[in-house]
């Protein structure tokens, strides 16, 4: 009974879904105040019948009810209750609920929290965001109906989850990833509600400014999160595969990134507008693509789990439609909206630029990297794989390029700057930054030049930062009184950036110092890297809820001193029989110990084992986590509530206007 | 010139400027990091290069896998059950890498045909196949246990 109440109120969600994006957009277009004025209605019933629906595909996961499909083949009576929840969107039909779950509480909360938007406006946004809920729901209804029941036929017991996604962090990976790559329809409704009444201006971006920076926050801690799994889940210790799921991940993330940069001076200075436009339809075409990339089972990846090829040809259409629809009404409507600023080159606008070029740039080298696979294969020119080196290889040296206009950037002015200024602004730090490079790798046993670079330019990043933050107070009484002064939007840049100088540090230390040995091991043997010595103690059998394992021992020493006791697992699940290694870490700001088990080898008790010595590999999820806080806290500055003053005045010309 | 022509003239020059060094990178890094996939059977025929990156996939030839009792060599045997291809690898083989299983080696051939392996990917789930395997065993007629459509 349950599975059909979820099914049905799927049904009442897409029908209201499509009233949604239909008549508010004919009410703008007529100017109909009353058929304006049911948007937010609309969207709060979307998302309330969305969620209903949610919460019976949870109950019936909860309660093993293994008459629905989806049940039957990723749950298992034995699955601890925990992972029963990312059961319900570790498969292909609950994920995508998850998707329309999520769009309709993005869409609800720009219903409910943008009062101070112009009825025209906000009808404008949310019709086109019911619209993309739309696509999504009669996705699920017409081909991955998630209460889909086996009737008859129902099965004893289920095929239970995957166990790499019986994990904690799969609980919260999927959710927080989707936030991000949901909130950035949100910018782009904006875009597209501003490009339909051709009108773009600073309240425009003030407006999509803080939602645009909070589904970023979430995009990267989704990212975080999956790089920090695959790196104690999949047992090899990586934490970046360059693999194409992940990189539809990351697309968005890069496309995100620039679209945040440009809105800041969409918002400052009034420029970049068209260019502002494109970057939001460009950042959730990315977000789509993702999700075409990732369901349709197109691709070859370490992520791929069993997908239905025909489901890919809608997504692929739904894709095409959005992505041709945007870009037709952009070219038709963006010479309206051009801005005729000027600005010098040497100021903060062309830095942004800067950082918009090697971003964008970015973007399509991996999306290059990741399509071509899929083109070569389409032509039938063979089966091509591109491995890391490539995405490596012009990765690295764009990001290093990106640093020193990241330094400039916080300490420049708008409209004008002059080098003379620079120049004294950033003089010492740059001698310390270089001291820094020179002198603080040396604290490891071997000099790396790569590691020097990099630390010379984080510490450039952030002497640069603190000297600004300096010039930002000393005016001011006290200390206190100038620092409670300096506003949230400052603050997020600042731990944003700080973020980003964190997350190179770590990435190019831990790729640098990394130590990896994989080497057989019996009983009794010893290892030593990097002056931790590796003692395989004893092999015991352990037991879990669903599942046997044996579990090695090791103890770990550093001069003659336990550093930690560490328990590898290799586990047999009961219900598929499934091998899965279970990789045991220690944990440290600067270096990482983990330990994972191969396979047994010979008959005197030997086991595979792969050691590594990861020196400051959490750095990078650290720094993605202050650049995701940074984010979050832009929002809480006063002017993005302050807007009602500002927008309430050119509404009536916007009623005209369009 | 007029400033706002100049600006403009000066930004696309540096987007071109920018862009072509990018395509540069591209193609130089993509010459050396691109590999082909082979079906074993045209491995058997000669087709694959010798000495350069190319990825092997097929099923796991029953009774094939032999495991050194010393160290982390491993040897066996892919197949489209056409062809036959050996493969050698040194480290720790995927947890769901077994006899009668679909897998995908990278590495390089050498003079006696035998693949070096540098990296072994299984599948990741019980139902989920390779799709170059099963693109490969389409083109052999055969299914995954080696019986004839």
């Amino acid at each position: 009974m349950i599975p059909e109440i979820g099914h049905f109120a799927l049904i009442i969600g897409f029908s209201l879904a499509l009233i949604l994006a239909t008549v508010p957009a004919w009410g703008a277009w007529r100017r109909n105040s009353r058929a304006m004025a049911l948007a937010p209605g609309l969207a709060v019933g979307t998302m309330v019948f969305v969620s209903i629906s949610f919460i019976c595909l949870c109950i019936a996961f909860l309660q093993d009810d293994f008459s629905v499909k989806v049940v039957a083949s990723n749950s298992n009576s034995l699955l601890p209750p925990i992972y029963k929840f990312s059961a319900v969107w570790g498969n292909h039909e609950g994920s995508l609920l998850l998707w329309a779950l999520i769009l309709s509480f993005w869409t609800a909360a720009v219903a409910l929290f943008s009062s101070q938007l112009p009825l025209l406006m906000l009808s404008r946004v949310l019709s086109v965001m019911g619209a993309i809920g739309v696509g999504f729901l009669s996705f699920m209804l017409l081909t991955s109906n998630p209460f889909a029941r086996l009737l008859p036929g129902t099965p004893a017991d289920g095929n239970d989850l995957n166990p790499l996604l019986q994990d904690p962090g799969l609980i919260i990976h999927p959710p927080l990833l989707y936030m991000g790559y949901v909130g950035f329809s949100v910018a782009f409704s904006f875009a597209i509600a501003a490009l339909l009444g051709g009108r773009l201006d600073a309240s425009w971006a003030r407006w999509s400014r803080p939602w645009t920076n909070v589904a970023w926050a979430f995009l990267t801690l989704g990212i975080m999160l999956g790089s920090w799994w695959a790196y104690y889940e999949l047992g090899w210790g990586g934490w970046w595969f360059w693999d194409p799921v992940e990189n539809a991940s990351f697309m968005p993330w890069l496309a995100g990134t620039a679209l945040i940069h440009s809105l800041a001076a969409t918002e400052k200075r009034g420029l970049f507008k068209s260019w502002t436009v494109l970057l939001a339809i460009f950042a959730f075409s990315l977000s789509l693509l993702g999700t075409f990339l990732v369901r349709s089972g197109v691709l070859t990846s370490v992520h791929a789990f069993a997908t239905d090829p025909a489901r890919g040809l809608f997504i692929l259409i739904f894709l095409a439609f959005v992505v041709g629809g945007s870009l037709t009404l952009y070219a038709l409507r963006a010479p309206a909206v051009s801005s005729r600023v000027s600005f010098e080159w040497v100021s903060r606008e062309s830095l942004i630029l800067c950082n918009n070029v090697v971003f964008l740039v970015a973007t399509i080298t991996v999306l290059f990297g990741t399509l071509f696979p899929l083109i070569m294969d389409a032509l039938g020119a063979g089966k091509y794989s591109v491995g890391p080196p490539y995405f490596n290889a012009v990765f690295v040296p764009l990001m290093a390029l990106l640093v020193p206009f990241m330094g400039l950037g916080p300490v420049s002015r708008w409209k004008r700057d002059s080098t003379r200024r620079w120049q004294s602004e950033l003089a010492v730090p740059t001698i310390v930054a270089v001291l820094c490079g020179l002198t603080l790798p040396l604290l490891n046993a071997q000099y790396n030049v790569w590691v020097a670079l990099a630390v010379a330019l984080s510490s450039w990043l952030l002497l640069g930062l603190l000297r600004d933050l300096w010039y930002r107070v000393r005016g001011a009484a006290s200390l206190s009184v100038g620092l409670r002064r300096i506003t949230p939007s400052y603050w997020g840049m600042f731990v944003a950036h700080l973020g980003f100088a964190a997350c190179v540090t770590g990435v190019v230390a831990t790729s640098q110092y990394n130590i990896e040995h994989d080497l057989k091991m019996k009983p009794g043997d010893i290892e030593v890297i990097a002056g931790y010595e590796f003692r395989f103690v004893e092999l015991v059998p352990a037991r879990g809820a669903n599942f046997v394992a044996d579990e090695a021992r090791v103890e770990v020493t550093r001069h003659g001193e336990v550093v930690a006791l560490l328990a590898p697992q290799k586990r047999r699940y009961l219900a598929t029989g499934q091998i899965m290694t279970e990789a045991d870490i220690d944990g440290g700001l600067f270096r990482d110990l983990y330990v994972a088990m191969g396979e047994p080898i010979g008959d005197d008790g030997a086991w595979a084992m792969r050691l590594h010595y990861k020196p400051m590999v959490r750095w990078m999820w650290l720094g993605a986590i202050l650049m995701a806080f940074g984010a979050f806290t832009t929002v809480a500055d006063k002017r993005y509530r302050r807007v009602r003053a500002v927008a309430s005045a050119p509404a009536s010309e916007a009623l005209h206007g369009a | 010139m007029h400033p706002v022509r100049k600006q403009r003239l000066v930004l696309v020059l540096f987007v071109l400027l920018f862009s072509s060094a990018a395509i540069a990178l591209v193609t130089y890094a993509l010459r050396g990091n691109i590999n082909l996939f082979y079906p074993p059977a045209e491995v058997a025929q000669g087709k694959a290069p010798v000495g350069q990156p190319i990825r092997v996939g097929g099923m796991v030839l029953e009774g094939s896998v032999v495991r050194s009792a010393d160290s982390l060599h491993t040897s066996f045997e892919l197949t489209d059950y056409e062809a036959v291809v050996p493969v050698v690898y040194e480290g720790i083989l995927p947890d769901l890498f077994g006899e009668g299983q679909g897998a995908v080696a990278s590495g390089e051939l050498d003079e006696a045909g035998v693949l070096i392996a540098s990296e072994v990917l299984a599948k990741h789930d019980e139902n989920y196949m390779p799709p170059e395997v099963a693109a490969a065993l389409e083109q052999s007629g055969f299914d995954q246990k080696g019986k004839a459509k």
